[in-house]
């Protein structure tokens, strides 16, 4: 590594990281050059910004490394408040930083659960207080996720919920999902909807088909999640409300959505990366780190998923980091918790696609920076004069194993246990301050 | 002195039991073979053997079992074991207890073979990865029950004289039965043609995949079969509106004369217990003479006597 270890710009001395190829995956930009930081954010960027033109700014060598936006995250669990043992906003926001994630939105199934104007209050303070990336909450679109009453949408809104949320369940009552679409709208407030149809789900626990019956497991069809997406972009067209499917997993899904965005309809969908990477074969012997919801499903789905993104139908890549603890995981498997950790490994998992020759690097990117920002009117996500020096250095190719003791969670049940991976972040800047540096942590 | 002089040579080169999927032909056939020498024992007057002389084997249940648990206990005794019983009711797994804490402290005790049920798929296997003796699955969840498997294909050995090319339709709640499983991957091992026969509602999503042909007829299903295979189908199924009734259910699956002249004449009737008589099987197919479902359970002792005799040849100090 032959970076310079960058000052913290607490002197209020500009920084300027020189040489290296920016990406702005919003417009596209793909050239050499620097950008110019001061104040925590860009004022200059492009080809121009060179070590003659930015005077005495403290200058970071990139080597011809890609230089982007920070990741921003749009479907994390934090263990904070109420299950802390699994992860903090402070552990999570180390291990955003270590994958050059910038920004991450939280989910609100938290104990309490973050349905009040306090609690999101609460957890933007513990953010500025303990993370070192920007956090932003979501907040439940029903009190205590219940699915029974509608939460306070417009208070918790001006509050700083960032979405809202039914959680890891869908809401099954469909005049209730009206409402809650059609009262949001009215606040510019977006929903962003798990899709599990209940009752067809009901006591699954991976994919149907040949490989949960082979392991004797419950399976949940597709059509669990394909009919709850028909239905909510019935919904959607009805109320006009603004509408994100939270996580897609299947083919079927693929299609719904292409042709409703086909017929003009403003909504938007993720996926998450392990729906990208990982299929349901990966559980083999009821492999619980593998036990997810939507569940993994088989390849055919995985690729469409990678076509999704390719062709830009989906809008964005999340982690769905989802830490739990050994007990939780140590179970059998229909017994063991949902959910994997991914924040860390999300940039390095997500250039497996661009290894692979499946989605160009300023696609993938776009999809992990621009599309999110837009969606949550967040400025950062893009290299724009003024916008946040939310920023990420990508050694696009040198390899690692992902080994689970040296990521900085406290869980550890990432499904990319031993996984050979290639390319990471090597540097990640908040608002223009240093909050990973590769070299610092590996010593040369 | 051995069971099976002659056997000796067989040599089954797994640790634990926890499935049929993966064994390979000679491996089922050398099992089958070990426990039709087994089977004499049984016979004798003096049952008594020493071959598992000074081993301890442990038959943790955390489902109720009274044929499978009395099964491995007999033969372990036979084989001159010591056998200890342990049920959910009577174990700290009441308590709150972890599966992998139980198996922990079990291990402690230095058992030499496992005997594990357990209603979650693949909870035996979670549990042999943290032990150091042999494991035997006895049933996890709809997953596997491979001693039912071996014992089944013995007592259809035993009377046809061989498996390949014979036509075996299994019948009745395929999508919740580890019995099914268990017996499509050893049935298709040995080269005999399964035949899968159930309502929509009980088969499992792609189980035609597992190389089966499946029915949703009886009387098509049963055409021509040498074995029919009937399983039992628990009351839950009604109530959770698998099937309308328990009267609908007999008429249609239920193996009465009338379905059973379907299959050859002298196609064997074979149940894995307990038996629902006047649900899945008429009381008087049962009690047919070519109902084979006693020897079904004679059998059931000579094959865990050969498995826990297989197995415990890789313990240490033997």
């Amino acid at each position: 590594m032959t970076m310079q270890a960058p000052a913290p710009d607490r002197d209020g001395r500009p920084t300027a990281p020189l040489n290296a190829r920016l990406i702005d995956p919003g417009t596209g930009l793909d050239v050499t050059g620097g950008v110019l930081i001061a104040d925590g954010k860009i004022v200059d960027f492009g080809p121009g910004v060179t070590a003659a033109s930015v005077g005495d700014a403290q200058m970071i060598e990139c080597g011809g490394h890609v230089l982007a936006p920070g990741l921003i995250d749009m479907l994390v669990f934090s263990g904070e408040p109420g299950h802390e043992h699994r992860e903090t906003l402070s552990t999570t926001s180390r291990a955003a930083a270590a994958g050059g994630v910038t920004t991450i939105i939280c989910m609100p199934n938290t104990e309490p659960v973050i349905d009040d104007v306090a609690l999101v209050d609460f957890i933007m303070r513990r953010a500025r207080d303990t993370a070192q990336v920007n956090v932003h909450p979501m907040a439940a679109m029903t009190k205590g996720l219940l699915s029974e009453e509608m939460a306070e949408i417009g208070l918790l809104r001006d509050a700083g919920a960032i979405a809202f949320t039914n959680g890891k369940t869908s809401l099954a009552d469909a005049k209730m999902m009206r409402n809650v679409l059609a009262y949001s709208k009215d606040f510019g407030a977006l929903i962003i909807h798990h899709l599990e149809e209940p009752t067809l789900a009901q006591n699954g626990v991976m994919n149907e088909g040949e490989v949960a019956t082979r392991l004797g497991l419950p399976g949940i069809p597709r059509e669990a999640e394909t009919i709850m997406l028909e239905r909510d972009l019935r919904l959607a067209e009805l109320t006009r409300g603004r509408y994100h499917a939270g996580q897609i997993s299947c083919r079927g899904s693929l299609d719904i959505i292409r042709a409703a965005k086909g017929r003009g309809l403003p909504v938007t969908c993720g996926v998450s990366i392990n729906h990208l990477t990982l299929n349901e074969n990966d559980i083999g012997p009821y492999r619980t780190f593998f036990k997810m919801r939507p569940p993994l499903r088989s390849e055919d789905d995985r690729r469409a998923m990678v076509e999704g993104i390719a062709s830009g139908d989906i809008d964005v890549i999340v982690s769905a980091h989802d830490p739990q603890d050994a007990d939780g995981k140590r179970r059998p498997f229909a017994e063991a918790a949902d959910g994997a950790i991914g924040v860390e490994t999300l940039l390095s998992a997500a250039l497996r696609l661009y290894h692979d020759g499946s989605v160009g690097l300023v696609t993938l990117l776009r999809v992990l920076t621009a599309n999110p920002a837009n969606l949550l009117d967040l400025p950062s996500g893009r290299l724009a004069k003024g916008a946040p020096a939310d920023l990420v250095l990508i050694d696009l190719d040198t390899p690692f194993v992902v080994n689970p003791e040296l990521l900085r969670t406290r869980s550890k049940n990432t499904p990319f246990d031993e996984a050979r991976l290639q390319g990471r972040a090597l540097l990640t800047l908040v608002a223009g301050r240093t909050v990973y540096n590769y070299a610092d942590q590996h010593g040369n | 002195m051995s069971i099976a002089a002659e056997a000796t040579e067989f040599s089954f080169p797994h640790r634990h039991l926890l499935g049929i999927e993966g064994l390979s032909h000679d491996e089922i056939v050398g099992l089958l073979d070990f426990a039709e020498q087994a089977s004499s024992v049984s016979r004798q007057v003096a049952k008594k053997r020493d071959d598992l002389r000074g081993r301890t084997l442990i038959n943790l249940f955390f489902e109720s079992s009274t044929r499978t648990q009395s099964s491995f206990e007999l033969a372990g005794k036979r084989l001159g074991a010591d056998v200890m019983n342990m049920s959910t009711r009577t174990s700290s797994m009441s308590k709150g207890e972890t599966l992998i804490d139980t198996a922990v402290t079990l291990n402690a005790m230095r058992p030499d073979l496992l005997v594990v049920r357990h209603h979650a798929a693949g909870a035996v296997e979670l549990l042999a990865q943290k032990v150091d003796c042999s494991v035997i699955n006895a049933g996890d969840g709809s997953h596997e029950h491979p001693t039912q498997a071996l014992l089944d294909a013995l007592t259809i050995r035993r009377h046809k004289g061989r498996i390949v090319g014979l036509i075996v339709a299994i019948c009745g709640d395929i999508l919740h039965s580890r019995v099914a499983r268990s017996n499509i991957f050893l049935l298709n091992t040995l080269g005999a043609r399964v035949r899968v026969i159930a309502p929509s509602t009980l088969l499992a999503s792609g189980i035609a995949r597992l190389g089966v042909e499946v029915y949703s007829s009886m009387r098509e299903g049963l055409k021509g079969a040498d074995i029919v295979m009937m399983l039992r189908l628990q009351r839950e199924r009604m109530s959770s509106n698998l099937v309308p009734s328990q009267r609908e259910y007999f008429h249609f699956f239920g193996l009465d004369h009338d379905k059973l002249s379907c299959a050859k004449p002298d196609a064997l009737i074979m149940h894995p217990g307990p038996m629902n008589r006047g649900v899945e099987i008429d009381s008087s197919v049962a009690d047919d003479q070519r109902s084979v479902i006693r020897e079904q359970v004679e059998m059931g002792v000579a094959v865990r006597m050969a498995v826990l005799q297989a197995l415990a040849r890789h313990l240490p100090n033997h």
